[in-house]
């Protein structure tokens, strides 16, 4: 088992913590893990990208070329990162300010709409966790357990109480996500 | 030579046991002779030999190691105050301090020195002001007088063309970690009692945790100067003391 | 068992150093902020192991002040480090001159990004030459280590610190923007006490100025030496120093070299990257092998050298517009060709380009 994924939005979005949930999952689950951020001023404000791998075996490059799976957060991340999911693999976005829709068809696509879902639900604190939701029910690579332990690991001590609400979010992003193609 | 008997009673001046026989390289005149010497007086009489670590500078004074009998690191050019900082952060039961001269100090070494003394560490600076660079061969340092000569204002300081010299020991005053700084010199018998008296109370200082002091000490460099030794004390009372006049500037006790 | 035992983390590459630092014992950090490396002191920060080991952290006002204080903590015995990036090491240099000068043992941990002047924060291997070929003035040498991993970037805080002790030589961990900023799992050593002051004084008094007990000469920590005969002297101790690592500490890494017909030569970051690389020339029925100089200095030169009497070609694979290729040319000797490759700016290759740099180089060639 490998899975090369790519998150991509704003800085702000909760990307990069996205992604360390996703790895402190993996580790739960046995999986050698990698977790490369972009990172300096670009995050601040700007677009935000984070390489997470997972895999049953040691990993050589945590440097990819080709993504099995893209979480698209933005527009920019969307021109940028469509073209470098591998054919076969999967693109997951949130259609909240896309204007250019993804395009190609060797691949499957899916839409979650966690920017509108989370603002209903009165916490956009809980976009990144609903987006993780919506991929791990689409790419099940860990399991729902270990993501709860991965999620208490990855947050501070101090953060534990918003760990239902995380959880709920999760599972809420699961029902949410759609198939486009 | 016969070693001549002194008598205990009869004794009214002894080397201190921890100055060494090295020879000093020191020109003839030179203050630095009588500050190492107070330096070594204060550390014996207060008994800390064994837990004393100095901190010897570039300048003339970079082989103060050779002449006092305790442990010394030998700093880069102006970085003494950051090389005593970590000593004493490391080992808080000893007595730190360190022995600059003023472009040490005051000049390559202002950032090290303004820090260690803004966070008030536990230190003395020894800060030796002959308003001269003596060792690389009488440059002008921050401190030079305006109108005096030095190999790089041949014509005299001119404040249009070198700047003004400035005070740091004021300076450090207006800082919360500073606990004592004092200008003193040793150019009559009557100051070189005051200095070592001023040198005692920082060392104080320093072991009761009391923060960062100074002991800038205005001093001769008649070599540098280009003056005899009497010359050079004399010049030093009519033109340095004016500008730089004595006396304790901060002392919180 | 043994597995269950052990203190597995998530962890950045950064983060990692301050952890190791006070789990192996060091006594003292010193530090200035600069990306991409501040999360070194901002973890040591929030551990505040000066609670629990002792250990003294101090932000200081420079790079130029943190290597000096560097000096005076080394110049006591104690273990101690620093952390930086590229330009922040250039303001260390006098002070790293003085320390190997001085034969004073501490650990600089360089994590690099692209350069020269305040380029870029991302990542970078262009202070090859800086941490290799001196860097600072004067005739020395750094041992100088390549981590490829976070699990690498713990270990080597020990290993550099021990080895810097042994050499008396300031070590420095060679890592880059991308190591420093990637997490890993890492399995934590744990905790060692930090030697009291008493051990310090029997392994290091000779040397160490810690104040001068009655049983001993007065020590003088200094680089100073003004008669020519004696500096020449102090000059050939260290050459011999040198030339022992250079003889019992060289490291490295051979993947898949045993039947190569090229080789890839890559350290850090670069070497995470080339070993898919391989695995990629390998699937294609290509042999290819990496060769992953761990120690800088001492480079591993004979192994090179053997390699070279039966290869068809090696490929420097560098963040840089060419520096270790130098060294891999020095140790081939002309027994085969030698390219480099390299991206430079804090653009980071991917393991498909390294591959379609080797054919365009060599292979085809």
């Amino acid at each position: 088992m490998k899975e090369t994924l790519i998150i991509a939005g704003f800085g702000g979005q909760g990307v990069l913590s996205m992604g360390k949930i996703l790895a402190y999952s993996g580790v739960m689950q046995g999986f050698e893990v990698t977790w490369m951020p972009s990172y300096g001023p670009e995050m601040r404000g700007g677009t935000a990208n984070v390489t997470v791998i997972l895999s049953d075996r040691k990993i050589s490059s945590p440097i990819a070329y080709e993504y099995d799976t893209a979480i698209i957060l933005n527009q920019q991340s969307m021109d940028k990162f469509e073209a470098k999911v591998r054919p076969g693999g999967t693109l997951i976005y949130d259609t909240n300010g896309i204007t250019h829709h993804p395009t190609r068809t060797d691949i499957h696509i899916y839409s979650i709409n966690a920017t509108e879902e989370s603002a209903k639900l009165g916490n956009t604190k809980l976009f990144n966790t609903m987006i993780l939701g919506g991929y791990l029910k689409v790419c099940p690579v860990v399991t729902m357990e270990n993501v709860k332990l991965g999620l208490k690991k990855s947050l501070p001590e101090r953060a534990w109480k918003m760990l239902p609400e995380n959880e709920k979010a999760i599972l809420h992003g699961a029902e949410i996500i759609h198939q486009i193609r | 030579m016969a070693e001549v008997e002194i008598k205990p009673e009869n004794r009214v001046y002894g080397k201190s046991p921890l100055i060494t026989d090295n020879v000093m390289h020191y020109c003839p005149g030179c203050s630095h002779g009588t500050v190492h010497k107070l330096v070594a007086e204060v550390i014996d009489e207060m008994g800390i030999a064994e837990r004393t670590i100095g901190i010897s500078p570039v300048g003339c004074a970079v082989f103060a190691y050779n002449y006092i009998d305790i442990d010394w690191i030998e700093a880069a050019h102006g970085r003494a105050c950051a090389v005593a900082t970590a000593v004493k952060r490391l080992h808080p039961e000893n007595m730190v301090f360190t022995y600059q001269g003023d472009g040490d100090l005051s000049a390559i070494g202002t950032a090290e020195t303004i820090h260690a003394a803004a966070r008030g560490e536990n230190i003395v600076a020894i800060y030796i002001n002959n308003a001269i660079y003596g060792m690389t061969g009488g440059q002008m340092a921050p401190t030079t007088l305006i109108g005096m000569k030095t190999a790089t204002t041949p014509y005299g300081r001119d404040p249009r063309l070198n700047g003004y010299p400035y005070k740091i020991a004021e300076m450090l005053t207006h800082l919360d970690g500073t606990a004592y700084i004092t200008r003193q010199s040793v150019h009559t018998p009557a100051n070189v009692r005051k200095c070592k008296r001023a040198l005692r109370k920082a060392f104080e200082t320093a072991m009761a945790g009391k923060g960062f002091s100074l002991v800038e000490v205005v001093s001769t460099c008649n070599s540098g100067w280009k003056m005899s030794p009497v010359a050079a004390n004399r010049w030093l009372e009519e033109n340095m003391l004016p500008f730089y006049p004595l006396g304790d500037i901060k002392c919180n006790d | 068992m043994a597995q269950q035992q052990q203190e597995v983390k998530l962890m950045k590459g950064n983060e990692v150093i301050a952890h190791a630092a006070i789990r192996f014992g060091c006594d003292a950090y010193f530090g200035y902020p600069i990306t991409p490396q501040s999360e070194v002191m901002e973890t040591l920060m929030e551990l505040k192991p000066w609670e629990t080991t002792g250990m003294v952290v101090l932000q200081a006002e420079s790079e130029i002040s943190s290597i000096n204080m560097v000096y005076g903590a080394a110049a006591t015995g104690k273990r101690v480090l620093t952390s930086s990036s590229s330009p922040g090491i250039s303001l260390m240099a006098e002070g790293i001159s003085y320390i190997a000068g001085a034969e004073l043992p501490c650990l600089i941990v360089n994590c690099q990004r692209g350069g020269p002047g305040l380029g870029t924060i991302q990542p970078s291997q262009g202070d090859y030459f800086q941490a290799c070929k001196g860097g600072g003035h004067g005739d020395y040498h750094l041992i100088v280590l390549a981590p490829n991993s976070v699990q690498e970037m713990h270990d080597f805080v020990k290993l550099g610190l021990d080895l810097a002790f042994k050499y008396r030589n300031p070590a420095m961990i060679l890592a880059d923007g991308a190591i420093g900023q990637m997490m890993e799992k890492v399995v934590l050593a744990p905790q060692q006490p930090r030697r009291t002051n008493e051990e310090i004084a029997a392994e290091c008094k000779e040397w160490a100025t810690y104040g001068k007990p009655a049983d001993r000469k007065r020590n003088v920590v200094t680089s100073l030496e003004l008669q020519s005969e004696a500096m020449e002297q102090i000059n050939l101790r260290l050459n011999a120093k040198y030339r022992t690592m250079e003889e019992n500490e060289v490291r490295y890494e051979a993947i898949e070299c045993d039947d190569a017909d090229y080789v890839l030569v890559a350290f850090g970051s670069s070497a995470r990257i080339c070993s898919a690389t391989v695995e990629m020339a390998r699937a294609e029925g290509l042999r290819v092998g990496l060769l992953r100089p761990i120690t800088l200095y001492p480079f591993p030169t004979r192994p090179i050298a053997e390699l070279a009497k039966r290869v068809k070609g090696f490929l420097s694979v560098e963040l840089n517009a060419g520096q270790m290729v130098e060294d891999v040319r020095l140790a081939v000797n002309g027994a085969a060709p030698v390219e480099h490759y390299g991206r430079q700016g804090g653009m980071i290759y991917s393991p498909d380009e390294v591959l379609a740099a080797l054919k365009q180089k060599l292979i085809k060639a």
